[in-house]
């Protein structure tokens, strides 16, 4: 085979959405890659403009759909930084649990189609299967399974209830963490594939700001929750790999499922002591927003999420801004790939657990 | 064959035919008893395939059409049927249409060359076993050339994969089946069978002085499957559907049949070669222990020979449809080396095994 140029995707099994990348390849071998995106394009940007802060905070759910609660949070707290209020205590630890909750719900799912990428077919139905669990809890809460809507200005929307459901929960999904360690980390295909491939240093995975589990497979620290006044109430390590492989991202995701475990046994033990106020009631009809900029961060599990609003003092938000973990990591694609087979896209590009949602917004 | 031939023409002599029809019919019937048997084996392999897939995934499978799911597989293959027959624009029409016959008329051959029972051996030449892998090596050029023809990016990816895998475990399965050569002294896949036969049962069966053979081989004829972990060809997750992505209907159906017929035939090649082929596990069959050495035990003996053929395949057929529940993809460039740094060292340490024991088994 000669050169030729691949075009992978928008429409493709496993880019995950609708990435389109235009590869260059000689036989198998990459020698050049450029990712298109927009596809996904919905502009929630540009939407946010027309509406009311209360009508957009259903939408922001979308931006990444399978960590609703995260883009809730880094959407409402920017918000009540501008409207200059306090969240009570109970309700900021009932959006670290739910938050904690979603995180290991998204790591499951990027599991199971990461190691459908790879061709394997059963970790993808296991994973799904414990995946359920939280999802019904969730919609027991919230009514809704992955568009919650749960968080509201100055707190969420009622009291957190059946909380002894999730200690089972929890506790099932590490003992099956144990499981699909057995069936994958010793696994010489599964570690042919992944060790050694796509190997990002620290010093690259900064340059193209990179954030969340992709950086800290890459020898760094940095875990925004450790910055965070949400999280200062409760103990856990962050979870963190020297590779920089994919590998070491796979170990890194899990790691990160365990200590988002032990967060989640804190925030029970605290919300079954201690009860109060869940919201500061505030009528979200008539916001009373002064002109001014707020953005908050929140340490999503594909990376740092922000929200910027800026407000012109109306009822609706000047600007918007999402920046979002994913679309730095699509970024870093052609880094990766170049040099490496056809067989290792997949490996790399799922790897770096990319949102197209998130990517085009 | 005499105890079927006479019943034969006394159920011919009872409706008053003639004798000579008996004589060019007999011959055909076996072939046509195996063309039908063994496709609608295959359309219940395809379900066992995706029941076993559901059970060990914790699903139920297929279970809407008919009794527990038992006619999907019909279902499929009619919508198949039904389906349009697209052929793309810039394909080469002549080659895109012969290449799923290329793939699938080798298949029924190779049907034929194995022994079923003492007497179901329809090819039974002295080199059947040189024949038997020409013909299993033909789909892969059925695969290369739909690959070709359909001029589809991935679809070329897809057959030059195909093609290079199979070139590289052709070589190891060679290898190991000198191996059995030695041993049997024959190339009669009839003669290999007997060859393993003693009345303690498993005793004498090539899998014992042949381990490695039989792992080598075993990984091989997955690898020249395309199944899983070595389903390059076709991955989905990456070339969509490879060398098949420009096909439809029964086109494509050929095609799917050509695989899973060709994943029995390659188990069922396994048990002729490893596992004593039909003969029974327990050394004596079943049939001669309870009805002695009567004209019942006669006939049962062949039926209960394939019995124990189509069991034994159906066990390996269960760990090919295992394995690929339970492993990741290869990467290509690995694949081919596995193939020629481990599997074919270790194949022809087989034949020296082999040699080595035919030779000390000569001398004592």
């Amino acid at each position: 085979m000669s050169k030729m140029k691949l075009n992978l995707g928008p429409q493709h099994p496993s880019t995950h959405g609708v990435l389109r990348l235009i590869l260059d390849v000689d036989g198998e071998k990459i020698l050049g890659c450029e990712p298109v995106i927009g596809y996904l394009h919905r502009g929630m940007e540009k939407m946010a403009e027309g509406m009311t802060y209360l009508q957009y905070l259903p939408t922001v759910d979308r931006v990444d759909y399978l960590s609703g609660f995260f883009n809730s949070f880094a959407f409402v707290s920017a918000v009540e930084k501008l409207l200059k209020i306090e969240v009570p205590e109970r309700a900021s630890i009932i959006r670290v649990l739910l938050m904690e909750l979603n995180r290991i719900a998204s790591h499951l799912l990027w599991l199971g189609t990461y190691l459908l990428d790879l061709g394997a077919v059963s970790p993808f139905f296991y994973t799904f299967r414990e995946r359920e669990l939280i999802l019904n809890y969730f919609e027991k809460i919230t009514g809704q399974r992955m568009m919650y809507n749960y968080f509201v200005f100055g707190g969420v929307r009622h009291d957190i209830e059946y909380l002894d459901e999730i200690p089972p929960i929890v506790k099932t999904i590490i003992e099956k963490l144990e499981d699909y360690e057995k069936l994958l980390t010793d696994n010489p295909i599964f570690l042919s594939r992944t060790k050694n491939t796509g190997v990002l240093t620290r010093g690259e995975a900064l340059a193209y700001s990179i954030t969340g589990p992709n950086l800290r497979a890459s020898n760094s620290h940095l875990d925004f929750r450790t910055q965070s006044d949400l999280y200062k109430k409760f103990e856990f390590k962050i979870a963190k790999a020297d590779e920089g492989d994919c590998y070491a991202r796979y170990k890194v995701r899990l790691d990160e499922i365990r200590e988002s475990a032990k967060i989640i046994y804190q925030a029970i033990d605290i919300l079954q002591l201690r009860f109060g106020e869940i919201n500061t009631g505030l009528k979200p009809l008539n916001l009373n927003i002064e002109a001014g900029e707020a953005f908050s961060d929140v340490e999503t599990p594909r990376g740092l999420t922000t929200c910027c609003i800026k407000s012109d003092g109306s009822d609706k938000p000047y600007r918007v801004k999402w920046r979002t973990g994913s679309f730095y990591a699509v970024q870093l694609l052609p880094k990766l790939l170049i040099g490496n087979t056809l067989s290792d896209v997949m490996a790399i590009y799922g790897s770096l657990d990319v949102m197209l949602p998130e990517v085009d917004r | 064959m005499n105890y079927l031939y006479c019943a034969f023409i006394e159920l011919l002599a009872k409706y008053h035919f003639p004798e000579g029809l008996a004589l060019i019919i007999f011959p055909l019937l076996p072939f046509c008893i195996l063309a039908a048997g063994l496709l609608i084996m295959v359309l219940f392999l395809v379900l066992a395939e995706r029941k076993i897939l559901g059970f060990v995934t914790q699903r139920k499978g297929p279970n809407r059409v008919g009794y527990w799911g038992l006619m999907q597989t019909v279902a499929d293959a009619f919508k198949l049927l039904c389906k349009e027959n697209i052929t793309p624009s810039a394909a080469d029409k002549f080659l895109f249409t012969l290449a799923p016959l290329i793939a699938f008329i080798p298949v029924m051959l190779v049907w034929g060359i194995l022994p079923y029972n003492a007497e179901f051996d329809l090819m039974s030449t002295p080199a059947n076993l040189i024949f038997y892998l020409f013909l299993a090596f033909m789909p892969v050029l059925g695969i290369f050339l739909g690959g070709w023809a359909s001029n589809s990016k991935y679809s070329i990816i897809g057959s030059v994969r195909a093609i290079a895998q199979a070139i590289s475990y052709e070589l190891p399965i060679a290898f190991s089946l000198l191996g059995i050569v030695v041993l049997s002294s024959s190339l009669n896949l009839t003669q290999i069978t007997l060859a393993q036969s003693s009345v303690l049962g498993p005793a004498r069966w090539f899998i014992i002085p042949a381990f490695i053979g039989f792992i080598v081989v075993f990984v091989s004829v997955v690898a020249e499957l395309n199944r899983c972990p070595f389903d390059l060809p076709e991955a989905e997750s990456e070339l969509v559907a490879g060398y098949s992505t420009e096909y439809s209907g029964m086109r494509f159906a050929l095609f799917y049949i050509t695989e899973y017929s060709m994943m029995f035939a390659n188990a069922a090649f396994i048990v002729v070669l490893f596992l004593g082929g039909y003969l029974s596990p327990f050394g004596n069959y079943l049939s001669n222990i309870f009805f002695g050495d009567s004209m019942t035990a006669n006939i049962l003996v062949y039926f209960e020979q394939t019995f124990w053929f189509l069991l034994k395949t159906f066990i390996i057929l269960f760990l090919f449809i295992l394995i690929r529940a339970t492993y990741p993809r290869l990467q290509s460039d690995k694949l081919l080396k596995l193939s020629w740094t481990i599997l074919l060292p270790l194949s022809i340490v087989n034949l020296f095994v082999c040699m080595l024991i035919k030779a000390i088994g000569g001398a004592l």
